[in-house]
């Protein structure tokens, strides 16, 4: 479908740093890439064509008076749709906020306008971000640039396949229970999720809020650990953000994996498809030899990930997505009062996966059901944390699969819910404990599609994490059409 | 509790307690009251964001993401709100707590986000306790932090939702902080809970956490009434009355809802647990939510926010900065007048306090003023314009009293020129007097007018000679016209009765 970014972030950054690579040409590259190739992909819900070559030819101004343009100075860069953008619309894939444009950035595009980065669009996104598949947007589904009979797989699948399609180096997601991993490792792309707490969520639509964490997707382990220096740091607009400087993450990228203890995790592994099992044992026996110590290791608290998330994100949810309500702004259905006009807009703005989140997440908060449902599933989270807490005693990273399969087809479980969140089931433990994790494509299941690899790491610890993301990339096999 | 048992009743004197006489301390039942009073903090800015806390402004004005509950806005604790509810917790003598947020969910077109900010079983104030004027200790649960709502205009048909042609909401309150106190069941009568109230109103001017306006909306009452047989020490049902807009609303209501129950009772129907409406105009209260109705709050931790755990440092300088409490202040000023004080002089030091004025008092008198005159003048000339009577220099106001007590200006005279003394804030009342043309008067020039006044109206000398007390206002008004007020009239009174023998 496409042969890939022709540059990296990198080399496009420092193109046109130097001067050498107008940034108003990379912008017109990607929106010329966006306008043919995207019709068949749908990864964008829009894009801002005008204001990209506002912002490339301010980049440019700069370079040429000698001013430092940023970091990421001139490259162009996607952004889920449930980024708040200052006057563009930020629409989260849902009916409810039709017609709204929020009046403020979110701190994360603040950070990426101020780096030098081009801001080129909003992509597509599973309603809410609830969902693996993009296929709950009411703008429709994306589809998946290695394969478009498959899914992008979601909630942040129009980035990944923006990424993947080669539209844009660079792109932001969200991942609450594996939203930006998993759409990763479906089409091919990096895609990492942060420590909770170290970027800030201030403008990112809440879906849960315990859990959801913005973080990058790039084509090369380098890109996202580029990305991510811009986009993390503490926010005070964010109590939930943390204070401490962030390490850098690029300087010692390429330090190797020698004496590092890496876990084979078995419930990221045992329970996945032959083919994407194969994959994963083959990238542990590469980092055994670049000089890793790596054994296997079993944390069967993580088993408990899939159903406390279950309750715990819907929860929340049910109670973030009550202020659509169409009192304020976004989507309004007339009725003859308030109640009334209340329940014809929320039915007629949200999706049938959101209600159904709306209505588990209700119940599990509901007086006499708070202990059995939410309470439970917080017990379960402890225990996850604690898991996770007895395996860092051992190993400097885990590793294992994102996910149980390669891209399933358009489709196929859109009407088997619970089939579809089995597609989060190695991812959601990251999220529960506030861990980071990134994965990283590696080679093909025997269908020809992508295999992701997921690192897993402590809390803050990006540096080694990114460490053994490069040096998996660097041993990796060919991972589709590129 | 159940209705009494007809033996119970039988056994009984048929007493109920009266609610036109008001006398809910003897009688068959008792009422049993707790209130939950919601105040606004006076901090800068909102409890969550920066936009001013402000009353008044052009609706919607003050107003930001964060206070809308727009999509992707996060909350930010303001300090400042957190202090000053700590001081309402170190003025109720409660613990000071580590404490977190929880969400209350519930939709309302002025809930910006359709939940409320609140905390919920972890506050940062627990059990303290409050004492009235008359020495009664009301306990205090608890005093916990959240944000206030939007405000919700209801347009058409007497401004109840239900019958409302449309809406208006403004947020500029969405957001404001605000501190929560829920009493114990501790009050047995209307009177005591007007008077906890007004207490409590009193701290919180006080302490500088909040201004306590009512009629502003800055200070919100809700009670929960139930009734019992006097004697029994179980709780009634309840039902919690809404709507109180003034401590008037509130005795009345309390009156109308505990006598409401006690006729269902009697009439041997049991009271319902329910929110009840307090309609000003009818005198009534009336079903608003009943129990089967009732909101299902869904309480769970605010994800959003991390616990408030203030160190012990940050506790005790909160506790050693707190001002003297107004039962402090009333005790103060009683001992100031000897200790012992009638009613009348109670009330003149309760106003005082209220009014902030027992400053002015104290400082008068250890400038030489006389206390019981000090307070009188405060609680009554001084107290009209309060705000300028904190301004006033005691200096001036206690040489003011000193010529006073002195007899060298009449009372008239003497609050001619406290009112001088007032609007500049001070000033030298000698030179006042002077310029006004008050000069003392002799007793021997007192005793000429009074004589010369008997001898101009025998007929009401004769009277009043005779026993009759009636005219003498008559005859003292007479000297105080022939003097052009310069007369003492308490002098002048004096100096008819020893002419009287």
């Amino acid at each position: 479908m496409s042969a890939g970014p022709s540059r990296t972030a990198r080399q496009i950054a420092e193109g046109v740093r130097s001067g050498q690579l107008p940034a108003r040409a990379v912008v017109d590259e990607a929106l010329a890439a966006i306008a043919a190739g995207d019709g068949q992909v749908r990864s964008f819900v829009s894009v801002q064509a005008d204001v990209a070559r506002e912002q490339a030819e301010a980049v440019d101004r700069a370079v040429s008076t000698g001013a430092d343009p940023g970091p990421l100075a001139g490259v162009p860069v996607a952004l889920k749709d449930n980024l708040c953008t200052r006057g563009i619309p930020t629409t989260c894939g849902s009916r409810i906020l039709e017609g709204w444009r929020p009046p403020y950035d979110a701190t994360v595009v603040t950070r990426l306008r101020e780096a030098g980065a081009v801001l080129v669009g909003k992509t597509n996104m599973d309603e809410f971000a609830m969902g693996s598949s993009t296929e709950s947007s009411c703008f429709g589904p994306t589809r998946n640039p290695r394969d478009a009979t498959k899914v992008p797989g979601g909630s942040s699948g129009g980035s990944a396949a923006a990424v993947a399609a080669g539209f844009v180096p660079l792109a932001l997601g969200s991942d609450t229970g594996g939203s930006i991993r998993q759409p990763a490792a479906l089409c091919g792309v990096v895609g990492m999720k942060p420590t909770y707490g170290l970027v800030s969520r201030y403008g990112l639509v809440a879906f849960a809020s315990s859990l959801d964490q913005i973080g990058p997707f790039s084509s090369t382990v380098e890109d996202a650990a580029l990305l991510f220096g811009v986009i993390a740091g503490h926010d005070p607009a964010d109590s939930t953000s943390l204070p401490q400087p962030v390490d850098d993450v690029v300087a010692g990228l390429r330090a190797g994996v020698a004496g590092l203890r890496v876990g084979l995790c078995r419930e990221l592994v045992d329970d996945v498809a032959p083919d994407v099992a194969a994959r994963v044992h083959q990238a542990a026996a590469i980092l055994g030899a670049g000089g890793a110590v790596v054994e296997e290791v079993s944390v069967p608290e993580l088993r408990l990930g899939l159903s406390a998330y279950y309750l715990i994100a819907p929860a929340e949810a049910s109670s973030n997505l009550a202020r659509y309500d169409g009192v304020r702004y976004g989507l309004r259905v007339d009725a003859p009062d308030v109640a009334a006009m209340n329940t014809a807009t929320r039915t007629a703005g949200f999706g049938d996966e959101v209600k159904r989140r709306i209505m588990l997440g209700t119940y599990a908060l509901s007086a006499g059901y708070y202990d059995a449902y939410y309470g439970q599933a917080q017990r379960a989270r402890t225990l996850v944390v604690r898991g996770f807490a007895r395996a860092y005693e051992r190993f400097d990273v885990l590793v294992g699969s994102t996910t149980p399969t390669t891209a399933f087809a358009l489709g196929e479980k859109v009407d088997d819910p619970l089939a579809m969140y089995m597609s989060d089931v190695c991812t959601i433990p990251s999220n529960l404990a506030g861990h980071p994790a990134i994965s990283v494509p590696f080679g093909t299941g025997t269908d020809g599609l992508p295999v992701g690899v997921q690192v897993l790491a402590p809390a803050l610890g990006e540096a080694v994490l990114f460490r053994v993301a490069a040096a998996l990339e660097a041993a990796a096999p060919a991972s589709g059409a590129r | 509790m159940s209705r009494p048992t007809g033996s119970d009743r039988a056994a009984r004197p048929r007493v109920t307690s009266d609610p036109v006489t008001g006398d809910w301390e003897t009688g068959h039942w008792e009422m049993v009251v707790g209130l939950e009073i919601h105040c606004e903090l006076k901090t800068a800015t909102k409890l969550f964001c920066g936009c001013p806390n402000t009353f008044g402004a052009e609706p919607n004005t003050n107003v930001c993401p964060v206070c809308l509950g727009l999509p992707g806005s996060l909350p930010v604790l303001n300090r400042q709100a957190v202090e000053l509810a700590m001081r309402i917790g170190a003025a109720l003598h409660c613990d000071i707590r580590p404490s977190i947020f929880h969400r209350k969910n519930y939709f309302y077109p002025d809930q910006a986000k359709d939940y409320q900010i609140s905390q919920y079983d972890e506050p940062i104030n627990v059990r303290g306790w409050l004492e009235l004027p008359d020495g009664t200790r009301i306990g205090v649960t608890r005093a916990h932090l959240e944000e206030d709502t939007g405000k919700t205009t209801h347009v058409g048909e007497g401004g109840r939702i239900h019958a409302a042609e449309h809406s208006l909401v403004d947020y500029n309150r969405s957001g404001i902080p605000l501190v929560e106190i829920v009493s114990e069941p501790d009050m047995r009568s209307p009177a005591q809970a007007r008077a906890y109230a007004t207490e409590l109103r009193a701290i919180l001017v006080a302490t500088g956490a909040s201004d306590g306006r009512m009629e502003e909306g800055s200070m919100r009452i809700d009670a929960n009434v139930s009734v019992r047989p006097r004697g029994s020490t179980g709780l009634g049902v309840r039902c919690e009355v809404k709507n109180l807009n003034s401590l008037r609303s509130l005795g009345r209501a309390l009156e109308y809802e505990a006598a409401r129950q006690i006729a269902l009772l009697e009439s041997g129907e049991p009271v319902v647990q329910e929110t009840r409406h307090w309609d000003e105009e009818t005198g009534r209260t009336s079903t608003m939510r009943s129990k089967e109705e009732a909101y299902d709050y869904r309480y769970f931790p605010e994800p959003d926010l991390v616990p408030v755990v203030p160190d012990q440092e940050w506790i005790d300088r909160v506790r050693e900065s707190l001002p003297p409490l107004p039962s402090e202040r009333r005790k103060a000023l009683v001992s100031l007048l000897g200790g012992e004080v009638g009613d009348a002089q109670l009330d003149q030091v309760r106003a005082v306090v209220d009014l902030q004025l027992d400053g002015l008092v104290t400082a008068a008198v250890e400038r030489g003023a006389a206390a019981p005159l000090a307070l009188a003048r405060a609680a009554n000339e001084v107290a009209t314009d309060a705000e300028r009577g904190a301004r006033l220099d005691p200096a001036s106001f206690a040489a003011l009293l000193v010529m006073e007590e002195g007899g060298r200006l009449s009372a008239t005279q003497s609050k001619n020129v406290l009112l001088d003394l007032l609007a500049a804030g001070g000033g030298d009342p000698e030179q006042i007097a002077k310029e006004k043309g008050f000069e003392a008067m002799s007793a021997d020039a007192v005793g000429e007018a009074v004589a010369e006044v008997v001898a101009a109206h025998p007929a009401e000398w004769e009277k009043f000679a005779a026993g009759d007390d009636k005219v003498a206002q008559f005859l003292v008004g007479q000297v105080m016209r022939r003097t052009k007020g310069k007369a003492d009239g308490k002098v002048v009174s004096a100096e008819l009765r020893r002419l009287r023998g």
